[in-house]
């Protein structure tokens, strides 16, 4: 459908501009920005490909969570740009082979006769209107690839408990509020309501 | 003539561009008129509970008062502060709000009044609401202005740290109801209002109204806006139409947290006397986008409610209620509700 | 220990939440307390000391005798006067003028006059359009004074018994 292609290489065009931009715009911020809407041309190109929790996911897990992060990083940090474009001459030269280098493999990937070129994929049938992508992936994660993905939750969870103990001190010394104590805290006791007799006036 | 309607009516329902964008027009248009009226009836409901009035001045009751509100900011200058990054500060307010409109595609009025029905509803309306925070973000940063800066930074910590357990308050729901099109969790919510998962996920039902609280800043976590200390956060720099839009965008998010909580948790347009003997064989046993409204304005109201009650809280407090408290409840419940699944407690669309 | 975790609980149960909504549920509903200000007004004091005034006697003669005891126990020193004798004798001011930027309402003017004539009306809604507006002078005083004079009367003999 044609519509459907405009879409892809509009999106496409933009995923591509925004990633180059990613790397050659002086601001950070600016570049953190791109990203995020390299980001989204991905989610949307994903779309097309009907693999929507995919897309989605890449919006809320990456967009909504992670560049935040990144933006809030950027943001706080006083970044000094000269530093930072320091010695770009001199990684120029291994820079451009690593980039052809892999730009050639794709090349050869994608137009290899044969083993792996275009030709030897046919265009997958879309599926129909009631396939869920979010269930085929569920299917899959919870039959043929349950250990890996049980393993993968596990380890996520050793580095969460990692994180809470690695930050989870408290140094001796310092004066913290406890806000629970303090909401908890009733009248009777802290107030001492003590009797004292009037004094006298000086000289009587 | 008659028949000339119903061949035009035909013909646009034909038109599947076409048909689509007036279903957009016909959700976009009464959510900002609700916008305008939910000021007003923020302004009434807060006035009531101080033993106020409000406002009573403008047309008949203040009613016409929104018009005015809003054809005063229209008609503000827009100040651009000096040093200002002029595209983002312009391209902030309309991304805050994109999102909040945006993520009504996938709400369902009723069992048929939906814009799209997609089976990653639950997701989609995650992916939107974890996006509003750029707006603020972007707006706080491109003011070049400290205060706003500030507010940005609180108001993104914020929302990042609380749409966790938002999301955890929502899988919960998932869980029950096996699904993530919303339209099939109303509908597995089927049964009178004891089968709404409000009662089987009550600490989730309260803790996304806090989260919601929080997701939108409105008081008692209104940190972002904080007027005694940052002036007014991330929309310091704002004035006229653009200040307008953040409005919008506040308050759209706030009928849409309502709305979603309405269908998470209290059966969308299910009637509650579904099922009962007397009331529910009248109308009000059918369920009808009647209750759904219905529901909605009632969460509106708690909105309002919170807003007149509660002071707001300190900056460390937020976030450790957000991290101690709410996150690892909804953990324990998650598993309860997997257990309820399992055990069979809790079954879909009885 | 046990009593942490009864605490605990507790607070979960958000029970002083509740309390704050509860509270704040039934002044919905009491009955508002505000007055629509330009159509209802509290009720002022008979002593309420607002705009000046200077007053006449029944028969049109200003009270004024140009003593200047206001204008000398006048602490902000808003007030002045020149005065001369008249045609027929007696000691009369030609300007009175009262700075009202200046006047903080005390109400001492009032208290040191002997004749009653400078007073402080209930007048309270008035407004200027520019600086020098707001100096008033003899004319606008004894317009002020023979504009609210029964009021001015009425206020004087409620307070009467009080002085």
């Amino acid at each position: 459908m044609i519509v459907q292609e405009l879409i892809f290489y509009f999106f496409s065009l933009v995923m591509v501009l925004a990633a180059v931009a990613v790397v050659t715009v002086r601001n950070p911020i600016y570049a953190v920005l791109y990203l995020v809407l390299a980001f989204f041309s991905a989610a949307a190109i994903w779309m097309l490909l009907e693999a929507e929790f995919l897309a989605i996911i890449l919006v809320v897990v990456y967009v909504g969570a992670v560049m935040v992060l990144f933006l809030f990083v950027v943001m706080m940090l006083d970044i000094n740009l000269v530093p930072l474009k320091e010695g770009f001459i001199r990684y120029l030269p291994v820079a451009a082979l690593v980039a052809i280098a892999m730009a050639v493999e794709m090349l050869m990937v994608v137009w290899s006769r044969g083993r792996f070129g275009v030709d030897m994929f046919p265009v997958p049938a879309p599926n129909s209107a009631d396939y869920s992508n979010t269930r085929e992936l569920g299917e899959l994660l919870y039959t043929n690839y349950l250990l890996p993905f049980e393993v993968a939750g596990v380890v996520l969870l050793v580095a969460i408990i990692a994180a809470v103990a690695l930050t989870l001190r408290t140094r001796p010394g310092i004066k913290t509020q406890n806000p629970s104590e303090q909401v908890r805290t009733r009248r009777d006791e802290s107030v001492r309501l003590v009797k004292m007799k009037s004094e006298k006036p000086r000289g009587a | 003539m008659f028949e000339m309607i119903e061949a035009v009516f035909t013909w646009i329902q034909s038109q599947y561009l076409i048909w689509t964008l007036l279903k957009i027009v016909l959700i976009v248009l009464p959510l900002i008129t609700v916008v305008a009226f939910y000021t007003f009836f923020e302004r009434k409901v807060i006035g009531s509970m101080q033993i106020r009035v409000g406002p009573n001045r403008v047309g008949p009751l203040g009613l016409i008062q929104p018009f005015a509100d809003v054809f005063k900011l229209l008609l503000k200058e827009i100040i651009l502060p000096t040093n200002a990054n002029r595209f983002l500060f312009v391209i902030a307010p309309v991304i805050a709000l994109a999102p909040a409109f945006a993520a009504w595609a996938v709400v369902p009025f009723n069992d048929f009044l939906v814009l799209a029905d997609v089976d990653a509803g639950l997701l989609y309306v995650l992916a939107l609401t974890s996006l509003g925070v750029y707006g603020i973000i972007i707006a706080g940063w491109a003011s070049n202005s400290k205060y706003a800066f500030l507010g940005a930074m609180r108001a993104a910590a914020q929302a990042v740290s609380y749409e966790i357990a938002m999301g955890f308050a929502l899988v919960g729901v998932l869980i029950l109801a096996g699904t993530m099109n919303l339209r099939e969790i109303v509908l597995a919510q089927q049964g009178g209002i004891l089968d709404w998962y409000w009662l089987p996920l009550f600490p989730m039902f309260v803790i996304y109204m806090i989260s919601g609280l929080a997701e939108t800043n409105r008081a008692p976590f209104d940190m972002a806006e904080g007027e005694s200390e940052i002036v007014a956060g991330f929309h310091v720099e704002y004035s006229g139409a653009a200040f307008a839009v953040f409005f919008l965008a506040e308050y759209a998010n706030m009928i849409l947290i309502s709305g979603l909580t309405a269908i998470m948790f209290a059966g969308g347009w299910l009637s509650p006397f579904e099922g009962m003997p007397v009331l529910g064989d009248t109308f009000l046993g059918e369920g009808s986008i009647i209750w759904f409204l219905a529901k909605t304005v009632v969460f509106m109201f708690m909105f309002l409610w919170y807003r007149a009650t509660f002071p707001r809280y300190r900056y460390d407090q937020i976030m450790r209620l957000g991290w101690t408290v709410l996150i690892p409840i909804t953990l324990v419940w998650t598993m309860l509700a997997a257990l309820m699944t399992v055990l069979g407690i809790v079954v879909k669309g009885s | 220990m046990m009593k942490r975790v009864i605490e605990y609980f507790r607070s979960l149960m958000l029970l002083e939440l509740l309390a704050g909504m509860g509270l704040t549920m039934r002044h919905f509903f009491r009955p508002r307390i505000t007055i629509n200000y330009p159509e209802e007004k509290t009720p002022k004091s008979p002593r309420f000391r607002g705009l000046h005034a200077l007053r006449r006697y029944p028969n049109g003669e200003e009270r004024c005798i140009a003593c200047k005891l206001c204008e000398a126990v006048c602490p902000a020193l808003a007030i002045t006067i020149d005065s001369e004798e008249r045609e027929d004798g007696s000691r009369r001011t030609t300007a009175y003028e009262i700075d009202l930027f200046k006047c903080i309402y005390c109400g001492l003017c009032e208290e040191s006059c002997p004749v009653d004539s400078i007073v402080l009306t209930g007048v309270l809604e008035y407004h200027m359009e520019s600086r020098e507006e707001g100096i008033l002078d003899k004319d606008k005083l004894l317009a002020i004074g023979d504009r609210f004079e029964s009021e001015i009367a009425e206020n004087r003999n409620k307070d009467a018994a009080y002085r």
